[in-house]
């Protein structure tokens, strides 16, 4: 079982490595407007949607016209995904027959799936026609990653100019990540899932007559190619209800490894782009360091908590230890394929990074279980984070790191060669604030008003513990969930939705004034004194700050859910 | 104000292309290379479809291999309603349904003892539609089958290994059986039947 585990992180590890190094300074090329080898295919592409929509490629914007531009096209996104939910009914390509989707939950899943969140208040073949699935979601899987690195690589821009006040065209960037980056990886990796077993076909649902003689209506749809995106642009959101859980989602242990690998992947070869575009590649590979760190921390942690299981069970004659013939584990909610170690280190990936896709059930895991996942969001995003969002978080907390230090030594703190001044710490604490006030201030509305309350599925400290998921995963853009909260009433929808696009835009908004803030600076020599932002050293100081001043503060919240709940459980008390 | 028009026009022009020309692109795809599996993996016997590979189903008969429990839709394995239970580990309703789901696998099956009930085969799973049991869960269950067609325990647990798979490359996931597979191939044992699909 140890063994099993150390081989199997080991060797999604190296390939992780040896995929992201590679895709990071590819990406480097991309958005440097270099040669690549897609050149002769997308570049005519490429021209023909710019001479369409009217984008001057080479006019550079401002952080503030750069920012405006992405909430524009956020905008105009989200007003084009409601109303392709809405009418849904019209359109072709809905062999069941599904009505128009609620207003409220439209709203809802519009907010969500234009921010990359993908929550998800509906189950996927009740609710959306394959219209909506393909033109709406599909669609926005791809565009709202895409927001996310262009944003991401104009910070990375502040940080390398010096002297300038632009930050790159974010027309230019979308573009460019979407066909680029995420439409050739898609390319390749929906023939291996179809070929594992996901299905790719507009047929209405299958009626089968089964052994035992009743009927059963199978869901159908073009999903392996919403599932390649689904994991790879951080998205998460299911084309079923139950998710990567489901045998046409993840068939396999070898889709389950590839969904994994394309969660982290695109965050991880960002740490590398960052490397390569600031001329240090080892600034690059500390933050992959300290970002490992916490997900190897994590995964060990939950996948322990799970193994170990529920203390009820073997007074029940119930044997749940790995043994000759199963892996054993706390299996509630949970596939025989996966068991505990692909579970969890799928848990553990998809919360780190903003993807919020599951292949088990969160709110079914032991109290320390599920709490690993929550605490993972509460770190921030940062840990790889969603793609793009996660590295301008990580430069954010960087530059909070190299503030610490400063302080600590009594120097201006320098990053990348410039000066950390009064103008940007002000909008870094902004950015630190906002995040826990998006989470606790909303989960504790809803702990004390009766629309809250109403929505809880599990009595005792886990219901607490499904609220506080609830916020934590809007704001952290994530879109998990522990699912048992019924989160599809007017409350939530409108609630969850504010929190999903404010945890969006007051993000990325400040992150963007930094870099036009830092842009604008002169680029200082480094000297003796400098505080070097590679190495060990850097790497602990940033996981200390990531930890003190990012993820204390949800203390108290979590001890009153998940950590009640495990002392709960382990002197046997139920609810 | 040209920002506007450049937003909601780039909005149109990338949405047809990622969320409709790559969709139909990945579908024709699909079904030119994978055809089976792009249609679902689905399984017929005499024409006629009894299920997918890949989806669970019901089975209560004591001559079939049983499935997990399911939490799909009200009375389990509903394919259009996929999802998991979602009760938490201190839930009195997850503790109660356990200890009875447990009670009715040591009543069914000849042989089994208390402190050997594999635990996936009284969980729920997360899909609701998960088509596999344990190695330990199917051997649990040998006897009984064997007793229900009259065949030998042997022939019985050949055919379980046949439809067992193993860890992916040695290395990833976990074993299963698959319940639909198996219980497709008990009938045919006992009439000879064609099975078609994979």
């Amino acid at each position: 079982m140890l063994l099993n585990s150390l081989l199997r992180i080991g060797l999604f590890y190296a390939v992780l490595i040896a995929l992201s190094v590679p895709l990071g300074l590819y990406m480097a090329r991309v958005f440097s407007e270099q040669r690549t080898f897609l050149d002769f295919l997308l570049g005519p592409v490429e021209r023909s949607i710019y001479r369409v929509c009217g984008v001057q490629r080479s006019q550079e914007m401002t952080w503030a016209e750069y920012a405006g531009a992405a909430l524009l096209f956020g905008a105009a996104s989200w007003l084009l995904l409601y109303l392709i939910q809405r009418a849904q009914y019209l359109m072709p390509f809905n062999p069941q027959r599904l009505g128009a989707v609620e207003p409220l939950l439209a709203f809802n899943t519009a907010a969500s799936f234009t921010t990359n969140t993908n929550w998800q208040a509906y189950g996927g073949e009740s609710t959306m026609s394959y219209m909506s699935q393909m033109l709406g979601l599909t669609s926005q899987n791809f565009l709202s990653a895409a927001t996310g690195i262009a944003i991401s690589i104009a910070v990375i821009r502040g940080f390398v100019r010096h002297s300038v006040k632009t930050l790159g065209n974010f027309w230019v960037d979308l573009t460019r990540a979407a066909l680029w980056v995420l439409m050739p990886l898609c390319v390749a990796l929906t023939p291996v899932y179809v070929w594992q077993g996901v299905p790719d076909n507009l047929n209405a649902y299958t009626e089968a007559k089964t052994l035992e003689g009743t009927t059963q209506i199978i869901a159908q749809g073009p999903v392996a190619s919403q599932e390649a995106i689904k994991e790879l642009g951080t998205n998460g959101g299911g084309f079923f209800n139950a998710n990567s859980a489901h045998p046409y989602e993840n068939p396999t242990p070898l889709t389950n490894l590839l969904e994994v690998l394309s969660i982290m992947l695109i965050a991880a070869a960002l740490t590398h782009t960052f490397g390569k575009l600031c001329g240090d590649r080892r600034q690059g590979w500390t933050l992959f360091a300290a970002m490992s760190l916490f997900f190897l921390a994590a995964y060990a942690l939950a996948l322990w908590a799970e193994q170990a299981g529920n203390p009820k069970f073997p007074a029940m004659g119930i044997e749940q230890r790995a043994v000759a013939g199963q892996g054993g584990g706390n299996m509630e909610g949970k596939e025989v394929r996966f068991g505990t170690i692909d579970s969890t280190l799928f848990a553990a990936a998809t919360t780190d990074t903003s993807c919020g896709a599951v292949n088990s059930m969160l709110d079914s895991y032991t109290p320390l279980g599920g709490l690993i996942p929550m605490f993972n969001m509460q770190l921030g995003e940062v840990i790889f984070g969603g793609v793009g969002s996660g590295l301008y978080g990580m430069i954010v907390m960087a530059v909070m790191a190299v503030f610490v230090a400063g302080l600590m030594v009594g120097r201006t703190p320098e990053y990348l060669g410039k000066k950390i001044e009064a103008r940007e710490m002000k909008l870094v604490m902004l950015y630190v604030l906002i995040f826990p006030a998006l989470i606790l201030l909303p989960a504790a509305a809803a702990s004390v008003t009766r629309a809250g309350l109403s929505g809880i599925a599990n009595p005792g400290p886990h219901g607490f513990s499904e609220i506080l998921y609830a916020f934590t995963e809007a704001a952290a853009n994530n879109g998990s969930a522990f699912a048992g909260l019924n989160a599809n009433t007017p409350f939530y929808n409108l609630l969850i939705g504010f929190v999903i696009l404010a945890g969006r835009f007051m993000m990325a908004i400040p992150a963007l004034a930094i870099a036009g803030s830092m842009a604008e600076k002169k680029a200082v020599a480094s000297s003796a004194g400098t505080f070097p932002t590679t190495g060990v050293t850097f790497v602990v100081l940033l996981g200390a700050v990531i930890l003190i001043v990012g993820a204390l503060i949800f203390f108290a919240g979590d001890a009153l859910g998940p950590i009640v709940e495990h002392f709960a459980m382990t002197s046997g008390r139920l609810f | 104000m040209r920002f506007i028009f450049t937003a909601v026009k780039l909005t149109i022009v990338l949405t047809l292309l990622t969320g409709l020309a790559y969709p139909l692109a990945m579908y024709g795809l699909a079904n030119l290379f994978f055809p089976a599996q792009a249609l679902g993996s689905l399984t017929s016997r005499a024409g006629r479809v009894v299920g997918s590979r890949l989806i669970g189903q019901n089975f209560s008969s004591p001559r079939y291999f049983h499935g997990r429990p399911s939490a799909a839709g009200d009375k389990g394995y509903d394919a259009a309603a996929s999802g998991g239970s979602n009760l938490g580990p201190t839930n009195r309703a997850l503790i109660n349904a356990v200890a009875q789901r447990a009670k009715a696998v040591l009543a069914q099956n000849p042989g089994a003892r208390a402190g050997q009930i594999p635990v996936d085969l009284v969980t729920a799973s997360g899909s609701g539609l998960d088509p596999e049991i344990s190695p330990a869960a199917a051997e649990l269950q040998v006897t009984r089958v064997a007793t229900a067609r009259h065949l030998s325990v042997q022939q019985v647990r050949e055919l379980v290994r046949r439809n067992t798979r193993a860890r992916w490359a040695g290395i990833l996931g976990e074993p299963g059986v698959n319940v639909l597979m198996l219980n497709l191939a008990l009938d045919q044992a006992g009439t000879a039947a064609p099975v078609r699909g994979e």
